[in-house]
C-alpha cells in the first residue's frame, strides 16, 4: 500500500483517464428538464382558434405584473377565439417575468404555457415586452422562433410539463386524468407520472439528467462509463 | 576555467554569438512559459474532468497570449498608500532572477561555430552555483518589496509569510546543492553536467544519494512557492496575497515571473542532478538530441509541479516550518556531512554515519518533548478555564472572539 500523501495523487492521475463533464455550451447544450419554466407561447386549438379568452385571470394573478391582457368580443364572421371574447391586447414584459408559472395555472383555457426556451437576451427594451404576435404559436402550432432566441431541435416539444404532473385543479384524484384540450400541431398532450406511477415517459420526455448524460458518468455513479 | 567562448578574446565573431545566445534564451523563456501557463491549465483540467481553455487557438494553445494582451489593454491601478517607486520596481524584481538564473542552465552540448567552442547555454561563469543560490535568494525581494510597497495588510502578510518560507528553505536547498558541489568539486554548471554524462548511473541524484534530490525538489518547490507551499498567495486569507494590490500589466509580470521561476527550477533540476541534456543520442540530429532529452527531463518536472499542485492541499504555516527547519536542514545536514566523509575515506564515513544515529534519536526526542509540553499546556489551560466560574468563562470566550462550549 501506498503511503496516504500518495494516495491523492493516485486520485488526480486516475481522473485524466476519466471522460470531461464539461458541455460545450454554445455548441451543444445540457439537456432542459422538461418542467423547465421557460418563455410562455399563447396556444391554439387543433382548428387553428386561439385558446385565450382574454380573461385577465393570467394579469390579476401574476406577482411581477408583467401581464397586460386587454379582451374584445369576437366578431360573429371571423371569430379568433371559440367563445365570446378573445385576447385582443396580450403582452408579456419579460424584464419582469420571474417564470413562476402562475398565470399557466390560473388559466382557464390552457392558453397560456410556458416552453422550455430561456436563452433569450435583448438588445433594447422594447424587445422585451413580447405581444401576441410573438406569443401566439404559428399554423403549424409550433413556437415562433425569434432572432435573439436560441431554439435548439426538439426544444418546442414539451411545455409546462410539470402542469400535466400533477393535476391543474389541485385536485389528487385526477392526477394523470387528461384535463386539458387538443392544442394545435401536438394534440391533446400526455400526462406525466405524478404521484400515482401511471407513467409514460416515452411520450413526455420525462428522462432523467443522469439517463441522458450516462455516457459521461462513470459507472460507480449510476453512468455507463468504464 | 569558464566560458570557452571568451578564451582567446572578444572579436565580432564572439560579440553576435554572444547577442544570439541572450536573444534566443529570452524568447524560448517567454515562449516556454506561455506555454506552460497553457499547459498547467490543461493538465489541471484533466484532473478535473474538465477540457480547460480550448477557445484560443488550436487546443488553445494561445490563452496565455490572449490574457496577457487581455492584461496589458486593462487599468493599472495603484493603491494610495503605495510606495510608487519601489511598486513599480517590485515586479521586474521579481521577473529579473528567473530570467538571470536560466542563463546558467546548460541546455544542449557543445558545438563549434566559426572556429569557436560554443556552449549551448547563455553563459558558464566559474561561479555558476553561486550565481543561482545568490539570485534565488534576491527572488525573494520581489515579493517582499511588493507586499510591503503595496501599503495594504493582506499582500504584507503574504510577503511576510513568503520571505520567512524562502529563508527556512534556502538553506536546505543550499546544503543539498553543496552535495553536488562536493561530488562534481566543481561550481560551473557545465562541468556539473558534463561529469554526469555517459552513464545514468553517473547522475548526480545516484552519485549524492537520493536524499539531496529530494530535499532539492521539496525546497525548490517552496522557493517557487507553489502549492503545497503556496502560503504567500493562500486565496483563502490573503485574497491574492502579496500580489493583491497589483493589477494590469504589473499582475502579469508577477505571473509571468512565477511560471518562468518554475520553468527554470525545474531546469536546474535536471541540470543538477539528472544529468541536463545528457542521455542516449542518434547520429541525425546530432546537436538537437541532448536538447531534446533536456526539454523532456524538464516537462516532466513541469507536469510533476501540476500533479502536486492537483493533489496536495495547502500546508499550515507551522507544519510548512516544521518541515523546513526540523527535517530537511537536519537531513541535507547530516547527508552532507556524511558525503563529505566519505569523500575522505570510508572510514570517516562510517564514523559520521554512526554518529548521526545518536543525534537522529536525540532529535526525535527532543522533538517528542517539546510536543508532550505543547499538550500538557493545552491541557493546563482547558483546567484553569474550567475552574473559573462559568459566566467569566463565558466572558473570556467572548473576549478571545470565539464561541463558548464547543462549536456552534
Amino acid at each position: 500500500m501506498l503511503p496516504p500523501l500518495f494516495g491523492g495523487f493516485k486520485v488526480t492521475i486516475k481522473q485524466v483517464f476519466e471522460p470531461r463533464v464539461t458541455t460545450q455550451y454554445p455548441k451543444a447544450k445540457q439537456p432542459k428538464p422538461p418542467r423547465l419554466h421557460g418563455r410562455h407561447v399563447l396556444n391554439r386549438y387543433e382548428d387553428g382558434m386561439e385558446k385565450c379568452i382574454g380573461c385577465e385571470l393570467c394579469a390579476a394573478v401574476c406577482p411581477a405584473d408583467c401581464i397586460y391582457v386587454r379582451g374584445a368580443d369576437n366578431s360573429p364572421d371571423e371569430p379568433v377565439s371559440p367563445g365570446e371574447r378573445f385576447g385582443y391586447v396580450y403582452e408579456i414584459n419579460y424584464l419582469r417575468c420571474i417564470h413562476c408559472d402562475l398565470c399557466v395555472e390560473a388559466c382557464p383555457t390552457q392558453a397560456i404555457t410556458e416552453s422550455k426556451m430561456f436563452e433569450f437576451s435583448f438588445t433594447n427594451r422594447a424587445d422585451a415586452i413580447y405581444t401576441k404576435r410573438e406569443l401566439v404559436v404559428d399554423d403549424a402550432g409550433k413556437p415562433q422562433q425569434l432572432a435573439w432566441e436560441d431554439w435548439r431541435e426538439g426544444e418546442d416539444e414539451h411545455t409546462s410539463a410539470w402542469m400535466r404532473a400533477t393535476s391543474p385543479g389541485g385536485s389528487a384524484d385526477y392526477e394523470g386524468e387528461v384535463q386539458w384540450s387538443a392544442e394545435l400541431g401536438y394534440g391533446v398532450r400526455p400526462t406525466e407520472a405524478g404521484q400515482r406511477g401511471k407513467r409514460d415517459d416515452g411520450a413526455t420526455g420525462n428522462v432523467s439528467v443522469r439517463v441522458v448524460e450516462r455516457d459521461k458518468i462513470s459507472r460507480r455513479l449510476g453512468g455507463t462509463v468504464r | 576555467m569558464g566560458d570557452p567562448l571568451f578564451i582567446h578574446g572578444v572579436d565580432l565573431a564572439v560579440f553576435v554569438i554572444a547577442v544570439v545566445k541572450v536573444v534566443v534564451a529570452f524568447v524560448v523563456l517567454l515562449v516556454s512559459v506561455m506555454l506552460m501557463i497553457w499547459f498547467e491549465r490543461k493538465v489541471i483540467s484533466d484532473m478535473q474532468n474538465r477540457i480547460g481553455p480550448n477557445r484560443a487557438g488550436p487546443f488553445g494553445i494561445l490563452q496565455t497570449l490572449a490574457d496577457g494582451i487581455k492584461l496589458f489593454f486593462k487599468e493599472d491601478l495603484m493603491p494610495t498608500n503605495a510606495d510608487r517607486v519601489v511598486f513599480k520596481l517590485a515586479p521586474y524584481l521579481a521577473l529579473l532572477p528567473a530570467l538571470l538564473i536560466f542563463t546558467i542552465v546548460p541546455v544542449g552540448g557543445v558545438v563549434t561555430i566559426a572556429h569557436h567552442t560554443v556552449e549551448l547555454q547563455v553563459a558558464d561563469p566559474a561561479i555558476g552555483i553561486l550565481f543561482l543560490l545568490a539570485l534565488s535568494s534576491v527572488a525573494v525581494y520581489g515579493t517582499m518589496l511588493a507586499g510591503w510597497s503595496s501599503g495594504s495588510k493582506y499582500p504584507l502578510l503574504g510577503a511576510v509569510r513568503a520571505s520567512a518560507q524562502m529563508i527556512s528553505y534556502e538553506a536546505a536547498m543550499g546544503l543539498s546543492i553543496v552535495a553536488v558541489v562536493l561530488e562534481s568539486h566543481s561550481l560551473s554548471t557545465r562541468t556539473i553536467v558534463d561529469l554526469q554524462a555517459s552513464s545514468v548511473l553517473h547522475w548526480n541524484v545516484f552519485r549524492t544519494g537520493v536524499i539531496p534530490f529530494l530535499i532539492f525538489v521539496v525546497a525548490v518547490t517552496a522557493e517557487l512557492q507553489r502549492p503545497p507551499f503556496d502560503l504567500s498567495e493562500g486565496e483563502q486569507e490573503l485574497v491574492g496575497g502579496f500580489h493583491t494590490e497589483y493589477s494590469s500589466l504589473r499582475f502579469a509580470l508577477f505571473f509571468l515571473a512565477e511560471f518562468m521561476n518554475t520553468i527554470t527550477m525545474s531546469a536546474i533540476i535536471v541540470t543538477l542532478f539528472l544529468g541536463g541534456p545528457d542521455g542516449p543520442g542518434f547520429h541525425f540530429l546530432r546537436w538537437l538530441w541532448p536538447i531534446l532529452w533536456f526539454a523532456g527531463k524538464t516537462v516532466v518536472f513541469l507536469y510533476g509541479y501540476v500533479w502536486v499542485r492537483a493533489s496536495l492541499p495547502r500546508m499550515r504555516y507551522d507544519q510548512l516550518m516544521d518541515i523546513g527547519w526540523k527535517l530537511l536542514i537536519p537531513l541535507s545536514l547530516a547527508w552532507l556531512l556524511i558525503i563529505a566523509a566519505i569523500e575522505q575515506s570510508r572510514l570517516w564515513g562510517v564514523a559520521i554515519l554512526v554518529a548521526c544515529v545518536p543525534i537522529y534519536f536525540l532529535l526525535q526526542r527532543s522533538r517528542q518533548v517539546s510536543r508532550r509540553r505543547a499538550e500538557m499546556q493545552a491541557v493546563e489551560t482547558e483546567r484553569a478555564r474550567s475552574r473559573k466560574d462559568p459566566r467569566s468563562v463565558l466572558f473570556d470566550s467572548l473576549l478571545a472572539d470565539e464561541p463558548a462550549g464547543g462549536e456552534h
